[in-house]
């Protein structure tokens, strides 16, 4: 291998790191806030970079009639919660059950975008809504469930989802045009405008959640659960709102990556599962609980996995799944009493 | 944790009474069986094989119970330990190389048991490994490990070229034993049946024991465990293990039903199935894994025929099914299928007889030192955590035959140093010494088998177990017999001992009318007590109570304060922390006295009462004792002391 292949490998490395750090830092979010561990995340990629590749097919994507579904039950389920005489928020439920998905089936049935960027904003309009909806069937009732049933509840989940994906999508793997045809040679090695995208979306969103959780009044609050979800309560931050917000932030960061990765490599239905989970192996490093130390592992994973393509490829996936187990070691150093789990 | 427990009825009517029925669970068990051995050659080939799968799954699905629903941890990578039992004999017996070196010791009819050591051995390696890397990490790193795992070993399996890549390796040989080849699925179900049948039989056996009871409490939290001597961090692994060396059995089975294996029925969505079956049948139960494998196994059939044709397009669509089933049966019923048919044939079911109690060996016992003797000594104790000091250089000692009270208002750091003197957590700077040796850095169960016993403030009890059950884990360091005695009823003599230790301590404590009700349906107050029975029953020298009064009515607490002053003229060295003053005061031989995070004052009850800072700190003081101050100085003292005076 000589300094360009290395250079070349280095910067894949880093674009997927990116990918696989928004992906670290939503499943950091989720978890500190909801004690979720939450495996679909990746299956929020799939079906963003799916959608995507569905209206640029000129075809209705699938997963707006999921989202309608789903927000028919939810309907539903908080007009029995209601009946049965349990607290209702009605404004959120209305935002997600009935703005957001009218909004994206105006877009997709009337509008019918044709230039890329209106695709992006429908595609995001779609899944975005999704993660709060699910998180109200599937965890909410679960609420007091210990991490390991919400663990469980979250695996089974995944398998939904993902068969769902097979059925909206089906088997083939879908590729999208780049957001920038762009080429440029830096210093004799080529870098792909879409790589720059990446990084800088990635780089654009980092920042505006550090500024989400650092400046507004909703970000604060969502900190405050993680670091106390009792006391969060006590002060008056409903279990809800903080369970709507961090799973509508994962399912936007879900999509996101999906649209950033369609175009850099074929995406098929049950390809988000394994970019979700390298995102966990970064999680990890940061011990599912530093956003910073969470961005790191990714940039490691990224770099890890480049550079395992090109000695080993067939092992590529073995080597990064299997980095997981001297980051655990490395970690249960650092902890030496038992911890207690909640 | 904290929570208050729970009370399950369904667990909770054993006193109901109501024996109409005739034939006990036992015997409804045995005659289910042999019913199934009498029909075996007589069911239709379908049938059968259904069942050999049923069979194969069902062993692993018991491993994924004891994991999941008694011990509190999960794995999803339960299919890659079935596919190194499966691969590991499959490449025994078809590689050239391996063929020809071992055929000739063990024979060709040999190959497939060298396949089945080469599998456990394997996956003993790997499952301790895995287990050991994240034994001291909360209790999810172990389920998001074993993904990790379960995706790695389906890639290394398709990759490996002397496993045959993604093609698999076929002509796998019949097992044959003593003479008669299992090469139908008739005859090797047999097998299948029998291992499933056994291995229930001997973890049955084990969750009935010692043992049982510590892996149960794994589940209760592990400081709990921990306090009672439980090396968690060991029967976590050991639990682990047992499981994967389940899988790793049935793929052995597998290998050699299918005589074909390849990488794909041990993917990661496999391992997940797995789960389902246990989960759906009722993870915390052994007969709900068959129950589960059953379920699971029928309706993938049926869904694998339906879905397809009903959606217009082929795929692996039972997923969505099996998914929603689970996320619902979680919402519904946490514990699985199995507990609410249990509940409705409870019925009609007779209730077993108790069985004859054996002759009970004797427990370890512990001589008490005499009193006066320094039996726990904390030395200049200070705990920060950041920039808040907690403890703030704090001494006090425990002596035989003393009771030692701790008090002070709320947020003092009384539960601080009492997690620091029994090892829960360590303490910044200074000292804890029991029985004169140091315990820096040690243990609680290092604490607890030199003879520290507590209890805890929030009640750490395992609800749905009867109270003689949570009694008897606290004589757990008094026995010794392990797993595999255990499996094989060698420990019987052990456990009725420790059994009537239990009861022993339960009457004791005035709790002997409630010993076979489960822990949760007693009062708040009796629980408390029901702790203070499981810490005697560990005999200890040294006992730690954390506000043992606290929920009781007057005649318990009278009750209480009897039985503690006969603790102490039997020789122990009892340290209470209790916000009962009228309890305390007529208790306590010596009393310590802290206030934000020092001790303000020690002595006997007179002194401290009389001690003019112990009555500022709870009576809210005067400002008379301050030096005159003017404007903000008074006011700032006047701020604090309405934190003294909630307590």
């Amino acid at each position: 291998m000589d300094l360009q292949i290395a250079l070349l490998l280095g910067q894949d490395g880093i674009v997927n790191g990116a990918i696989y750090g928004l992906m670290a830092l939503a499943l950091v979010l989720v978890f500190s806030v909801t004690r979720v561990i939450f495996i679909p995340q990746g299956e929020f990629v799939a079906f963003g970079a799916l959608t995507m590749a569905m209206m640029q097919g000129g075809r209705i994507p699938a997963t707006l009639w999921l989202l309608v579904g789903m927000a028919a039950v939810v309907l539903v389920v908080e007009a029995v919660r209601f009946q049965r005489g349990s607290p209702v928020n009605w404004f959120a439920t209305a935002v997600w059950c009935l703005v957001l998905p009218a909004f994206a089936a105006a877009l997709v049935l009337g509008l019918r975008p044709t230039s890329l960027g209106m695709q992006a904003i429908t595609t995001l309009l779609l899944i975005t809504p999704m993660g709060p909806l699910l998180y109200r069937l599937a965890f909410r009732p679960l609420a007091d469930a210990t991490v390991l049933m919400l663990l469980i509840v979250s695996v089974a989940l995944h398998g939904v989802l993902v068969g769902l994906g097979l059925l909206f999508f089906g088997a083939e793997g879908s590729r999208t045009p780049p957001f920038s045809e762009a080429r440029f040679d830096l210093g004799g090695i080529p870098v792909s405008g879409q790589s720059l995208v990446v990084l800088g979306v990635t780089l654009a969103l980092v920042m505006l959640l550090f500024l989400f959780f650092g400046r507004s009044m909703v970000g604060k609050a969502l900190r405050a659960t993680a670091i106390n979800r009792v006391g969060a309560r006590l002060m008056g931050i409903p279990t809800e709102l903080s369970g709507d917000v961090s799973f509508a932030l994962a399912a936007l960061i879900g999509a996101i990556s999906g649209l950033l990765i369609a175009p850099l490599t074929t995406v098929y239905y049950d390809t988000g599962f394994l970019i979700g989970l390298k995102g966990f192996v970064a999680a990890i490093v940061g011990g599912l609980a530093s956003y910073p130390m969470a961005l790191a592992g990714a940039l490691i994973v990224g770099q890890l996995e480049a550079f395992a393509s090109f000695w080993a490829s067939a092992y590529k996936e073995v080597l990064v799944f299997t980095l997981i187990v001297p980051v655990l070691w490395w970690r249960s150093l650092s902890s030496r009493h038992v911890e207690d789990e909640e | 944790m904290n929570a208050p427990l729970k009370t399950d009825m369904a667990v909770g009517t054993q006193d109901a009474g109501t024996s109409r029925g005739i034939v006990t669970r036992t015997q409804l068990t045995l005659a289910a069986v042999a019913l199934l051995a009498l029909c075996w050659g007589f069911l239709p080939d379908f049938t059968v094989v259904m069942l050999c799968y049923i069979g194969l799954y069902a062993i692993v699905a018991a491993g994924l119970v004891m994991l999941t629903g008694v011990g509190g941890m999960t794995s999803f990578g339960q299919a890659a330990f079935v596919g190194t039992g499966a691969y590991a004999t499959a490449w025994i017996c078809t590689a050239p190389a391996s063929v020809q070196a071992l055929s000739g010791i063990v024979g060709m009819a040999g190959l497939p048991w060298v396949g089945l050591a080469l599998g456990l051995v394997i996956t003993f390696a790997v499952a301790s490994g895995l287990g050991s890397v994240t034994l001291k990490l909360s209790g999810h790193y172990l389920p998001l490990c074993t993904i990790a795992w379960g995706l790695s070993l389906y890639y290394l399996f398709g990759n490996m070229q002397f496993l045959g890549g993604q093609t698999g390796i076929s002509g796998v040989p019949p097992l044959v034993v003593a003479g008669f080849s299992l090469a139908s699925p008739r005859a090797i179900g047999v097998l299948i049946w029998a291992v499933l049948l056994v291995s229930l039989w001997l973890l049955h056996n084990l969750l009935d024991s010692r043992e049982g009871r510590a892996i149960r409490a794994l589940k209760g939290g592990r400081v709990m465990a921990e306090s009672m001597g439980v090396d968690t961090a060991r029967y976590r692994i050991k639990l682990f293990v047992l499981a994967a060396l389940l899988a790793a059995l049935s793929g052995w089975l597998y290998a050699h039903l299918q005589r074909f294996v390849s990488p794909t029925p041990f993917n990661l969505n496999i391992g997940i199935e797995y789960l389902f079956m246990a989960v759906v049948g009722g993870a915390g139960h052994l007969w709900g894994a068959v129950l589960g494998a059953t379920l699971i196994t029928l309706l993938k059939e049926k869904l694998q025929d339906v879905l397809p044709s009903l959606l217009g397009t082929s795929g692996n669509f039972e997923v969505i099914v099996f998914g929603l089933l689970m996320v619902f049966v979680l919402q519904r019923f946490a514990d699985g299928l199995w507990p609410t048919l249990q509940g409705m044939s409870d019925r009609w079911l007779r209730r077993e007889a108790p069985r004859a109690v054996r002759q009970a060996t004797a427990l370890a016992q512990r001589t008490l030192p005499a009193p006066g003797t320094l039996l726990l000594q904390a030395r200049h104790v200070t705990k920060r955590f950041g920039g808040l000091i907690a403890n703030n250089n704090v001494s006090m000692e425990v002596k035989a035959g003393e009771v030692h009270a701790l008090i002070g208002p709320n947020g003092a750091g009384k539960s601080t140093f009492f997690n620091m003197i029994s090892g829960v957590d360590d303490a910044t700077e200074g000292e804890v010494r029991l029985m004169d040796q140091p315990m820096l850095r040690s243990p609680s169960r290092a604490f607890a088998r030199l003879g520290l016993a507590r209890t805890f403030q929030h009640v750490r009890l395992l609800g749905q177990r009867s109270v003689v059950e949570n009694v008897a884990l606290g004589a757990h360091q008094r026995a010794q017999r392990g797993w595999i005695a255990s499996m094989l009823r060698l420990d019987r003599a052990e456990e009725a001992a420790l059994l009537a230790e239990a009861r022993r301590q339960i009457e004791r404590c005035g709790l002997g009318a409630h010993a076979d009700a489960p822990a949760a349906s007693l009062a708040l107050g009796q629980q408390r007590i029901v702790e203070i029975a499981r810490a005697l029953a560990g005999q200890p020298a040294v006992l730690l109570l954390d506000e043992p009064a606290a929920g009781l009515r007057h005649l318990e607490k009278k009750a209480l304060a009897d039985l503690l002053r006969q603790l102490r003229a039997e020789g122990l060295g009892i340290l209470v922390v209790e916000h009962d003053m009228e309890f305390v005061m007529n208790l306590a031989d010596r009393i310590t006295v802290l206030e934000f995070g020092t001790v303000i004052a020690e002595g006997t009850p007179a002194q401290v009462q009389n001690n003019q800072r112990v009555l500022d700190a709870y009576l809210g003081g005067s400002d008379d004792d301050l030096p005159a101050a003017t404007g903000p100085a008074t006011a700032a003292a006047a701020a604090t002391t309405p934190q003294g005076a909630t307590a």
